[in-house]
């Protein structure tokens, strides 16, 4: 448990948010995070072979 | 009553019509297309997999309402899970939606397929809001004072008020979670009925 807060200490939540200003985009810093996350899941799944796939193939 | 009588009745047409659209091995095949495979067929089902979860945490906490998931750990672990199902659910679906998007996944009649979906996101974009209004803590208050202007800029704010809790939660937990997992049943039927869309070679006839 000590460890989990420990973890959490990493993120202070108790300061104003952080953002990011870029001309007319204003986003902040956690919502851009999620966004790349977003981006790099959708990259991984187009690139990771998926489990299985070539058996499927040849039973095709 | 006569086969003629019986082959006019309503439910006979209905289930007949029905039968016809989605027979049982379509509805729920034994196979997929190999095509299948890939992690970004993945996105579409995780996506209704956290709808579960979010309808699963959101009855316990409507059971047990506002006092019990501001005050107890157990209602704040429930709070927790309704939240974060939500963000599963949105982050999954942005993917599923980007992957339909370039794989032009309206292709082959399934323009109906495409439209329900964008109309349930949207109706999940809608009950995510309603729900952050509804918290009843500080930030409700400071979404709902933020967001009042901006409704009411669109002409809707005499009908939807956001600072009215009693019907913003009425919206939340009935009228919009309804309206989610109608149009979710819906999108996914279309999908048994007209197939997992292929990829773009496998349209032209150039499949290996």
């Amino acid at each position: 448990m000590a460890f989990l807060w420990s973890l959490a200490a990493l993120i202070p939540l108790d300061n104003y948010g952080h953002y990011i200003h870029w001309g007319v985009i204003d986003i902040s810093v956690a919502n851009f995070i999620v966004v790349v996350l977003m981006v790099l899941a959708f990259l991984a799944a187009l690139f990771l072979p998926f489990p299985g796939r070539n058996r499927r193939k040849e039973s095709r | 009553m006569s086969t003629a009588e019986i082959e006019k009745q309503w439910t006979t047409r209905l289930r007949k019509r029905a039968h016809g659209h989605l027979p049982p091995e379509k509805l729920l095949p034994d196979t997929q297309p190999a095509y299948v495979s890939s992690w970004i067929y993945v996105f579409g089902v995780t996506t209704i997999a956290a709808l579960v979860m979010v309808i699963l945490s959101g009855i316990i906490l409507a059971l047990r309402g506002p006092q019990w998931w501001h005050s107890s750990s157990v209602g704040h672990f429930v709070n927790s899970t309704h939240l974060w199902s939500v963000e599963i659910f949105f982050f999954a679906m942005i993917v599923h939606l980007w992957g339909k998007f370039f794989m032009a996944a309206w292709r082959g009649g399934r323009s109906l397929t495409w439209v329900t979906g964008v109309v349930t996101f949207l109706t999940s974009v809608g009950t995510a809001f309603t729900g952050y209004v509804s918290q009843t803590n500080f930030d409700s208050q400071w979404i709902s004072t933020q967001a009042k202007d901006g409704i009411n800029a669109t002409g809707v704010g005499s009908i939807f008020n956001v600072l009215n809790l009693g019907q913003m939660l009425m919206w939340h937990i009935v009228l919009l979670p309804l309206a989610a997992v109608i149009l979710t049943a819906v999108h996914v039927l279309l999908v048994r009925v007209k197939g997992v869309v292929p990829p773009f070679e496998e349209t032209n006839g150039a499949s290996k």
